[in-house]
Formats: C-alpha cells, structure tokens, sequence
C-alpha cells in the first residue's frame, strides 16, 4: 500500500512531539508492507529516509494557470497566528522565533500564489500563509505522485490532505495529536478550530491518539464516532545509554517537566511540593520547562517560603532531559488535559516511577505508574512520598515500568493504523 | 555664621552571580560572574572612579585646609579593587593620605542584617573597621549603615558599638515639618548624632543632572551657589551624600558632570557661608537640634525611602529569611571559603533584584540589574544558597563526624582494655581462688572444726553416719564436741551410741581415722 502522509515537521529538524511522533509511525508502518511519500514544508537533506522518501515542498512548483487551484483557494483568508495555536511548541520558543520573522502581510496572497515558495517549515508568524501555500502544494503533488491512500498530522497539514484528496479522490485519513481544546483550554482559536472540524469532516477517516482525544473529536467537533479510531502513540527504544551523570543531591529528587501552562497543571505541582515538604525536609523538586504560568509558579514557590528546595530550569533539551531524568526520582504530570503524554515515557524508560493524571491520554495504556486526579493534591503528595520511601514500590514501578514501556512500540500502532488505512481502502472501493 | 556642607560618597559594587542552575547544586561551588564582575569594575573604575578622584584631588590641593569630602567603601567593592583594579585602591589611598577625606564604617557586605541579626551585625561591622584599618590605616568614627537604612533601634545599636555619629536619610515622612539642615541625636542614645541627607539637592544631581525635560535643567556651580545661599540663616547643615557612580557612569562625563564638580568647590567657599566637613568635623562643630524620631526603618532609595526595594514581596521575603536563618550555624563555621560566600551572598543587591515594582523606579532598577525579571534573579539566588546550605550542613556534621569518630575509637579502646583487663583480672582471680583452696586445705584441721556448724549442719552431717561410726568418733572427742554433738542426735541414736560405746573396749584407731576422714570429706562442702 502506498501513502501520501503530510507532516509539518521530520527528524533531526524538530520543535515538538509532533516530528518524533510521525517519525516512529512511519518505521513501524513500513514493517507492515507500506510505501509512504512523506511531505514536509522543508527538508534539509539530512533527514533519515530509511523508512520514507520525503519530499521537499519548497521545491515543488505548481501552475498558476490551473483555475481550480486558484478559486480553491479565494477562500483561505490570512489568519493572526497567536503562540498557543502550535502543538508542543511553548510560547517562549514561538516568541523567540517571531521576533526574528516579523514580516508584513500585505503580500499574502502574491507569496501563496507564486510559482515557488520557500517555506520556513517553523511556527512563525506567517504561519499561516505556510498552511495555505502548503494545501496548495497538497493538491499539486496529488496530480504527480501514485498512492493509494493520504495521511495528515495534526491541522496544519489537514488543508493540504483535503486538497491532495479533491484532487485525486483517494481516501483521506486524519491523525488527531492534539485538539484545539487542548492546546488553548476554552479559549479557542475558532479559525484553527474549523480548519481542524472541515478537515475531520472531509476525512474517511479519523485517528485520535487516545479515548480522551476521541471524545473531544466526537462531543466537540461533532464527528461521527463510527470513522474514529483511537490507536495510542508508541515511543522509540532508547538508542543512548543512560545518562551518567551523579545525582549530586542527596535529598530525593521529584520532577515536572513539560510546558509551564494552565493545560499541563503545574500548580498541582507545586501545591503538592508544599505539603511533602511541609512534612519531609528530605525531598528536592523541580520544575523544568517554560511558559507562560512560570513567573506565577515562581511566586507561589516564594510566598510558600520553600524556595530552597523548589528548583527552576528553564527550557530543558537534549542531553539536560536526559541529565535530569538521571537524577529524578519520581517524575510527575498532573496535566489537566493531555491528548496523550510521552513524557512520562521517557521518564519510564530512563528508570523512573511516574505519577500521571487520569486526564491524560497516556493513562488509558500505562499500568505501572500511578494514576490521580490532577486537582487532587493530596492524592499527588501521597504518590509522590509513597515513590520517594518505600523501596519496594519504586523498584517494581522502575522494573515493571520500563518492560511496560518496551513493549510499546511504534510497531504495534502501525498495524492498526494499517487496520485503519485497510477499512478506509475498502470503504472507498465499496462506493 | 558658621555652617557646614558635607559631601558624602558610597562607593560598592556587589560580587554578581554567575548562572547557576539546578545541576550545579551539590557538585559546582563557584557562584560568581568573575568576568562580568571585573568588566563592570573595570568601567566604573575609568569612567568613574578614577576621573572623580582625580578632580577631588586637584580640588584639595587647591584648598588645602578647607575641601573636605568623606567616603564609605562596602568590603566587596574593597576586595573587588584589589583584584581588578588595585590602581584604583592606590589612587583612593592618596585621596585619604591628605587628611581631608572621613572614611566611614558599615556593614562589610552592604548587608541589610542591621534588620535582623545583632551578632551578625556586629560581626560585620567589626569586619569592615579591620579591612578599612588594613587598606587605609584608618579607624572610623562615623557610621552609615546600608543605603542609609535606620530606624532608632539601630542607631542604639550603632551607639553601644562605640559610634559618634551616623548618616541617614532626610525623609519627608519622619522629618514632617523639620529640615534636614540641622544635627540630630538618635530618640533612644542622645549620644549617637544623626546627620540627615538632603535629598532635594542630591536628587538634583544624582538623577536631574542631565534632565532636559526638568525647568531647573542644566545645574551649574552658579546656580547651586544661588540655592546654597537661599537656604535660610539658621539652618547650618547641609548634606549631600550619593552614589560615587553619579560621576561618569549614571551621569555621564558629556552631560558635563565632571566640569561642574571641578568649579563647584572654590564657588562654594568664595561665595557662600558653607565650610566643607566630613560627619566627625560637624559633629564637633555643631549641637544637635533635638531628637529625630524613627520608629520604622528608613532608606535613602526610591519614592517611598523604605525597605521596598529590598524586601518586602514574596521572593524577596523567602530569599532572605532563608538566608538569615544560617547566622547562627555560620558563626560556628570556621571555613574561611563559607565565610566569604556567606558574606558575599548577603549584599543587598542580591535582594534588590527581585524586586518587583517596576512602575515608580523601574528605570533605576532596570539600571543595576543584570536579570531578565526578578523572577530569574530569585530562582537562581535560591539554586546558589540551596548549595551553599548544603555546604554549610555538611561542613557542621564534619565536627560532629570527628566527634562520632572520636567516640567510636574511645569505646574500641576502652573495649580493648576492659578485654585485656578482664583477662588479667580471671587469672588473678584463679591464682587467688587457687591459693584460697590450698590454704584451705592446709588449715583445715577439719574434725575439730564441727564446734563451728551450726545444729542444723550437724544434723545434715550425723545423717551420713550410722551410730556404730558416731560411737567411734565421739569415743575420744573432746568435751566440746561431744556437747555439740550429742544434743543434735535423736534419742534412739544417742541410746544405741551409749550402748555401743559401753560394748567398746578396744577401739581400732585405724577405725576411728577412717571415720574421721571421711567426716572430713563431708565437712569440706560445708565450709
């Protein structure tokens, strides 16, 4: 079977989860006897082709006298891209890349429209302009390429899915990572919102990466619960040895690591942090990561005088996520809304116990971890002292856990995404 | 008329930290920015220092025995120079060589633990003088505590530690309807006087200097002559204390700062009523007015001339009650390297950088800090003091390890010896035990010793023996025995004895020793 899969972004050039994520997809689809072309904005050339062939999006020129194209596309207006609109991209990240970017508007449509276009393949502040020229580009590779289905990640690719499906008729699979709900809480972006609905819409298909996801697609966006699938995320074995570095602390050590915002519930963490060490002088925590919550979390840790054993990293990456799981003890995610959750993940897989939400998608797969409701701080301190002193409950966490992990694999999802790309297939031929 | 001005110089600058982040607790102990200290030291020193100094000491040649200024050195900015630009120390080393320059004394750190910790405040005082003594010879008599924080309570303190005089700060809400322009005592020690700064007239020059926007802008020697003059008759001290930095650095050298200063002394003593002092020359000079009453603890920064800038929000409060909390465990410390971060991390500044309200003083605070927002500049100073309690704890179980050690090894050895001793001791015993059974022997002459036993024991023995045998035995028993014999025997051994004895005629006395020793044998296990 042959896919025409859509993604923003590819390993090594990654911001998020979202390039990691369609990455591990992809080498396990390829174990299931599957071809995939994948599209990017922008490739480097250095990405690993081992399981797909990428194609460059810059370089794809396409005909302006095609009409369809063009009246395809009167409709796309110019959006104003707001920093939670991106998927695992923090705020300070999508400020730091703006700033260098701050590029007038009027052009928009000349700049879609022209015969090539360089895409940035970021999440700028033209974000929006690369949606539109980017479903353009969907539609052109459509009518060059052979392929029997097409796969969008996430809404930024969901216009291009829709307009590679116009124009070849193939069947359309979306993959859901992450609502609009999820990223913003109540206050939605109503044109992501909808790019997000039509393309659900349009497709034969819809994959959400977890039950949580699936219901919001299914309440919030009023999709038919018959074409959405759940198939939960999988996560890469380690290739790096375990970090060595020494914990140099003696007390025990308890992370948050993720972004600072309302959605991931650091206050939880820190209301929690409060209480053990009201009790237990013998426990450090930290809070790695940024956003826009941070300055508050700051304040809170001060007012709660227990600045001395609350530490701030900052934005965390590469070898200092390794470096911190290292010396962590109990990792800890109390988000209050979480499509699916890898972190936790990769703290199983680094040998350390976590505690998650029962607000997460990644706590409908996981069995050796502990499970609390995110507003329920007491629960949160009790699992976090349990992890930090009793021997025996981290030690089966750390054992069962990693196993748990390891048998997660990209794989397995693949064969029922395959499962996925089969029934649409079949759908579509049954017509 | 006589009245005085006084001119009075802070100099400091804080050792800064570098970044230090979760992972240097524990393993990395150096905290400070060494390159970013020096850079600004090494500016201040040539755009300030060097070119003010120099003018201030032009100015005293000219006016040898009536240009009088007076300086305070924080301990840090002290060391700073000695590291960085020891010309600088040489060059302030001449300016107090002249005779017309007052060194004050302070804190060492440009520490605010004149609010919380008397010991440590004392401590850092006393610290200060020595580094003053040492570097200028000089022991001060003057006090002015950090940013001119006082209230009465520590103007008592400053007055028990042996201090004439201290500086603070004029602020309209102690003075109310009183000037600055006069000596006052402190409400508590009258002994202590307390000169008041006039922030009019500093603030003129320290912030306004270079003001265009401001009606009074551009301030000349001139014109301050103008404003000296208008002060009124009966007030007779005028103090102008600021920043050492105002010269070149916050007003800079183009605003004309420099040229002002030049003129400003030969245009004060030609054409005004004002002699220069230094705070011991108008304390013998003048008489205090009254006292001046603070009851809460003033400063000389901001609008609002308290301790706003320092403490008072969360981050700022936390930092420092965890900071002031180590005193005691410190003053245990002899770790010469705790010491120094330990005075070090108190400078005020550390403080000032999480301070929050940007809105009145914002651009003053944005100036002197190098933190993106205060909440950078709290979490790292709390990354810095978690490892340097870390430091601190580990460093006072040390004294209580080799206490453990010691104790472990004492008992060892006492163990040892109560082994070998207990060893000796047995062998004693059994040497002694052995000598007490041979002598027993020997002295036992046995038989006769049954006079000893009591009834009771006679009954036991005679139990063992048949009357045919007591017969023999008493036969030729003394007197004695046979009394203490005979009335334990029950009636009918007593008549079979006297029966048998009166059949005996003859009495075998190889019998009789037979008898004899094995009563003997019986008695032993009397004894």
């Amino acid at each position: 079977m042959k896919v025409l899969m859509f993604g923003w972004e590819f390993p090594p050039h990654i911001t998020g989860g979202l390039g990691t994520a369609c990455f591990g997809l992809t080498k396990g689809l390829v174990k299931h006897d599957t071809d995939i072309i994948f599209v990017v904005p922008k490739a480097y050339g250095d990405e690993s082709q081992e399981a797909v062939r990428l194609v460059n999006a810059s370089e794809v020129t396409i005909d302006l006298d095609i009409d369809e194209e063009r009246t395809y596309w009167d409709r796309v207006q110019y959006m104003e891209v707001g920093s939670n609109i991106i998927p695992y991209v923090g705020p300070e990240e999508f400020s730091k890349q703006t700033e260098l970017e701050k590029r007038a508007s009027e052009n928009f449509k000349s700049k879609v429209f022209s015969q090539k276009y360089e895409f940035s393949g970021k999440y700028g502040l033209n974000l929006m302009e690369e949606v539109a020229r980017y479903a353009l580009i969907g539609s052109a590779i459509a009518t060059k390429h052979d392929f029997d289905i097409i796969h969008a990640h996430d809404w930024l690719t969901y216009s291009a899915g829709v307009a590679a499906k116009q124009t070849s008729g193939k069947p359309l699979v979306v993959h859901m990572h992450a609502t609009e709900f999820d990223r913003s809480g109540e206050n939605i972006n109503t044109d992501v919102y909808a790019i997000e609905k039509r393309g659900m819409e349009a497709a034969d298909r819809v994959i959400t990466v977890s039950n949580l996801t699936r219901r919001i697609v299914v309440e919030r966006y009023g999709i038919d619960p018959e074409k959405v699938v759940t198939v939960h995320n999988a996560v890469e074995p380690k290739d790096k040895k375990p970090s060595e570095t020494e914990k140099q602390v003696k007390e025990k050590v308890v992370t948050f690591l993720g972004r600072i915002t309302f959605q991931k519930g650091p206050e939880y963490f820190v209301e929690a942090a409060n209480k053990i060490l009201k009790r237990d002088n013998n426990v450090r925590f930290v809070m790695a990561g940024t956003g826009d919550l941070l300055h508050r979390m700051v304040m809170r840790v001060a007012q709660l005088k227990i600045g001395h054993k609350f530490h701030f990293t900052g934005f965390l990456k590469g070898d200092d996520v390794d470096q911190m799981f290292a010396m962590t003890d109990v990792f800890v995610m109390p988000s209050i809304s979480e499509p699916f959750g890898i972190v936790p993940l990769e703290a199983m897989r680094s040998n350390v116990p976590v505690v998650i939400s029962k607000q997460s998608g990644v706590s409908e797969i996981l069995k050796h971890a502990i499970k609390v409701d995110f507003w329920d701080i007491d629960g949160l301190a009790d699992a976090i002292y349990g992890l930090c002193h009793y021997q025996a409950l981290s030690d089966d966490f750390i054992k069962y856990g990693r196993q748990e992990v390891e048998n997660l694999k990209w794989e397995h999802a693949a064969a029922k995404v395959k499962e996925v790309y089969n029934s649409a297939w079949e759908a579509y031929n049954n017509r | 008329m006589n009245k005085s001005i006084c001119f009075y110089f802070q100099v400091h600058q804080p050792f800064r930290l570098r970044t230090y982040r979760f992972f240097d607790i524990g393993k990395n102990h150096h905290y400070y920015d060494e390159y970013f200290n020096r850079l600004i030291l090494r500016r201040v020193a040539e755009k300030s220092y060097l070119p003010m100094n120099e003018i201030l000491l032009n100015a005293i040649k000219d006016n040898p025995r009536d240009f009088k200024v007076s300086f305070s050195f924080s301990g840090l900015v002290l060391e700073q120079m000695e590291l960085y630009a020891p010309e600088v120390l040489d060059s302030f080393r001449r300016l107090v060589a002249t005779g017309n320059v007052e060194i004050l004394a302070e804190t060492y750190s440009h520490s605010l633990c004149s609010l919380r910790n008397k010991g440590e405040f004392e401590r850092q005082v006393k610290a200060h003088s020595q580094k003053i003594e040492t570097l200028f010879g000089i022991s001060p008599t003057s006090f002015r505590n950090t940013e001119l924080i006082y209230s009465d309570e520590i103007g008592e303190r400053v007055a028990a530690m042996g201090f004439k005089m201290m500086l603070t700060e004029g602020a309209k809400h102690i003075l109310g309807w009183k000037s600055p322009n006069f000596l006052y005592t402190n409400a508590i020690n009258p002994k202590l006087k307390v000169l008041l700064r006039n922030f009019r007239l500093s603030d003129d020059i320290t912030f306004r200097f270079s003001q265009q926007s401001w009606p009074e802008w551009p301030i000349t020697a001139e014109k301050m002559v103008y404003w000296l003059n208008q002060v009124p008759e009966k007030e007779e001290v005028l103090n102008i204390f600021m920043d050492y930095e105002t010269f070149g650095e916050h007003q800079p050298a183009a605003s004309g700062i420099f040229d002002f200063m030049k003129a400003l002394p030969a245009a004060i003593l030609k054409n005004t009523a004002f002699k220069f002092r230094t705070p011991a020359g108008i304390a013998k000079k003048h008489q205090p007015v009254s006292a001046i009453q603070v009851p809460y603890p003033v400063s000389w920064a901001d609008e609002e001339r308290d301790l706003s800038a320092w403490l008072g929000n969360n981050l700022q409060d936390d930092a420092f009650e965890k900071l002031t909390a180590l005193a005691g465990k410190i003053h245990e410390s002899e770790d010469e390297e705790l010491i120094r971060d330990w005075n070090y991390l108190q400078s005020s500044d550390h403080f000032y950088y999480m301070c929050t309200k940007w809105l009145s003083d914002g651009e003053v605070h944005k100036y002197f800090n190098h933190y993106p927002s205060p909440y950078e500049a709290y979490i790292n100073y709390m990354n810095v003091l978690s490892d340097f309690i870390i430091r601190l704890e580990e460093q006072l179980p040390e004294t209580t390890k080799l206490m453990g050690e010691l104790f472990e090894n004492t008992t060892k050895l006492g163990r040892e010896i109560a082994k070998i001793a207990s060893k000796k001791i047995h062998k004693a015993e059994e040497t002694i035990q052995k000598k007490y059974n041979q002598s027993k022997q020997k002295t036992q002459p046995v038989f006769e010793n049954i006079i000893h036993l009591s009834d009771t024991k006679i009954k036991q023995l005679i139990k063992e023996f048949d009357a045919e045998q007591l017969s023999l035995l008493l036969k030729d028993a003394s007197e004695e025995i046979k009394q203490k014999v005979i009335p334990n025997l029950t009636k009918k051994v007593r008549n079979q004895i006297d029966e048998l004895q009166q059949k005996m005629t003859t009495v075998k006395q190889k019998d009789v020793q037979a008898i004899r020793k094995k009563l003997e044998e019986k008695l032993r296990s009397f004894f």
